[in-house]
């Protein structure tokens, strides 16, 4: 080639390079401000409403007054009971696909299998809570049916990260502990999960978030539209914050009035699950340091 | 009686046959070198002394492996307990994401032993064997990946020496190190053998000439020749193990 033309060339090759990285920045900027939009919107529509006594009282006046506090705790149980189910039985299912399984037709079936447990759609999800744990298992609206309707909807997404996790551990590590005659849950508990474990601490942050903004699985399990006291047992009903927003934006006793509630609701949602993935990334630094040190 | 044996190995990955009918037999406290271009089954052989390639699906072996005497294929067989007799040193340094002095306890706890004070001795003197000791004594606590390429491996070593095995396998552990670390490595292995079996795979001829007593040349799963160093260096008995030597092919 000439030296004119070589230049040419090289030139093209930079516009094409700058051209394509200005439209990778262009989206991803794109992207943040989507966020920054809806967040913007919920926040500055929600913060005329949300208060100390907003988050701490009872809703009054047929749900136009008052606070959500009920819907708070009502999340914040069943977030927790659902990640009690799930988060012991997920991390040690993907141990076992991940540590013991071998390689071949059974491990395949059982990982398309989970694959598709991830794609049910969560309204299906909540009509098989009711069938199993509201009506055959006569748990009835509860708690407790609800935690377990959203930990199965939690499941998959908790032994997906918690696989990912474990394979992102070196071989070369468990190697290192079997040729010292450790066993292989030895292993596990020593060098592997030690290691993975703030990536399985980030699963467990998505799948609460997952589950704090649920509503179809909670609809014939537990929520409840109004209750005049906090529930007492896991055998109770109780209100939560996504089937609340729901409720008061489309059949509540007085929509246009309640829609400040509305978006007070919203923001406290999105402030609670906000809050978990600080706490979890707090954990997983606090842990990623530790790991190597212990 | 010899140490460590293999009677008319084969070995198999799925359909390809990756050993030949290799027979060796080792001496106790002798330092054996495998070497031989890549591919031609030493690393494969080295993994059979401590079952490590148990842990690939789908392989076969035909022949014996003895160490002191026993089949250590038989069933019934305690695979921990010969791992705890036959230690491992891989390629590239592979301490664990804890404390220096945790990597070298850590066979020790795997393997029952709760006494805080026997931990710590055995700690310190197997660290002290890979002439570690004064590099590290103050800093026991802190991450061993702090320590550099070199320190790494010799501590790797020291983790496999405090479970007291009898044979030490060696997996190319300086090839990832600079050649001051290689040297120092070195000297630990001719160290060792006073106390330990050593079986140590190399592509380096220089390294095998100068650490092994005896050296096994395999060429594409085959055991071609197994004899005295100096006797493999300076006047081999078969053609193929001199073209070798001397960088005819590599």
């Amino acid at each position: 080639m000439t030296k004119t033309k070589e230049t040419k060339l090289a030139r093209s090759k930079q516009l094409n390079q700058a051209i394509a990285f200005t439209i990778f920045r262009l989206l991803s900027y794109f992207i943040v401000a989507i966020l920054f939009i809806i967040l913007t919107f919920i926040i500055m529509k929600g913060v005329k409403v949300v208060n100390w006594n907003f988050i701490t009282q009872m809703p009054e006046e047929g749900m136009t007054k008052g606070g959500i506090y009920p819907a708070i705790i009502g999340t914040l149980c069943l977030v927790a009971g659902s990640m009690i189910f799930a988060f012991p039985i997920g991390v040690l299912a993907a141990i076992y696909m991940n540590e013991y399984v071998k390689d071949g037709i059974a491990k395949r079936i059982i990982k398309q299998m989970t694959n598709n447990l991830a794609g049910i759609p969560s309204i299906v999800f909540g009509l098989f809570g009711m069938s199993l744990f509201v009506n055959k298992l006569h748990f009835g609206d509860s708690i407790l049916a609800g935690s377990l309707t959203l930990g199965l909807l939690a499941l998959p997404v908790v032994i997906r990260t918690t696989e990912e996790a474990l394979k992102a551990v070196d071989n070369t590590f468990r190697q290192a502990s079997l040729g010292l005659g450790a066993t292989k849950w030895q292993t596990i508990r020593k060098v592997v999960l030690p290691i993975s474990f703030p990536n399985i601490i980030t699963g467990l942050i998505l799948s609460i978030g997952r589950v704090s903004g649920e509503t179809a699985p909670i609809l014939f399990t537990v929520a409840a539209y109004f209750l005049p006291k906090l529930p007492t047992s896991i055998f109770d009903q109780a209100m939560a914050l996504p089937y609340h927003l729901y409720v008061i934006s489309t059949s509540g006793t007085n929509i246009e009035e309640s829609r400040p509630i509305a978006y007070g609701t919203a923001m406290v949602l999105i402030i609670i699950v906000l809050i978990a993935n600080l706490l979890a990334n707090g954990l997983r630094k606090y842990f990623g340091n530790k790991v190597k040190m212990n | 009686m010899y140490k460590i044996e293999s009677k008319n190995v084969d070995f198999f990955y799925g359909t390809s046959q990756a050993l030949k009918n290799i027979n060796i037999a080792i001496m106790q406290n002798t330092v054996t070198a495998l070497i031989g271009p890549s591919g031609c089954g030493k690393s494969t052989y080295l993994r059979l002394f401590n079952r490590m390639n148990d842990l690939i699906g789908n392989t076969k072996l035909n022949g014996q492996i003895l160490i002191d005497g026993d089949d250590i294929y038989t069933k019934g067989v305690n695979v921990d307990s010969l791992r705890k007799n036959v230690g491992m040193v891989f390629q590239k340094p592979n301490p664990f994401p804890k404390t220096i002095f945790e990597n070298v306890a850590y066979g020790l706890r795997v393997n029952g032993v709760t006494d805080k004070k026997i931990i710590e001795e055995r700690v310190e003197t197997s660290i002290k064997q890979v002439v570690l000791w004064d590099e590290v004594k103050d800093k026991l606590k802190k991450s061993a990946f702090e320590l550099s390429g070199g320190q790494q491996q010799r501590l790797c070593i020291a983790r496999a020496l405090a479970i007291q095995p009898s044979v030490i396998l060696m997996d190319e552990p300086t090839s990832a190190l600079d050649p001051i670390s290689t040297s120092k490595v070195e000297e630990l292995i001719y160290e060792l053998k006073t106390k330990y079996t050593i079986v140590i795979v190399t592509h380096n001829m220089q390294q095998a000439g100068r650490v092994s007593d005896t050296t096994a040349f395999f060429y594409l799963g085959e055991l071609v020749e197994y004899d005295n160093t100096k006797t493999i260096f300076t006047n081999p008995k078969i053609e193929r193990t001199q073209n070798y030597i001397t960088g005819r092919f590599g």
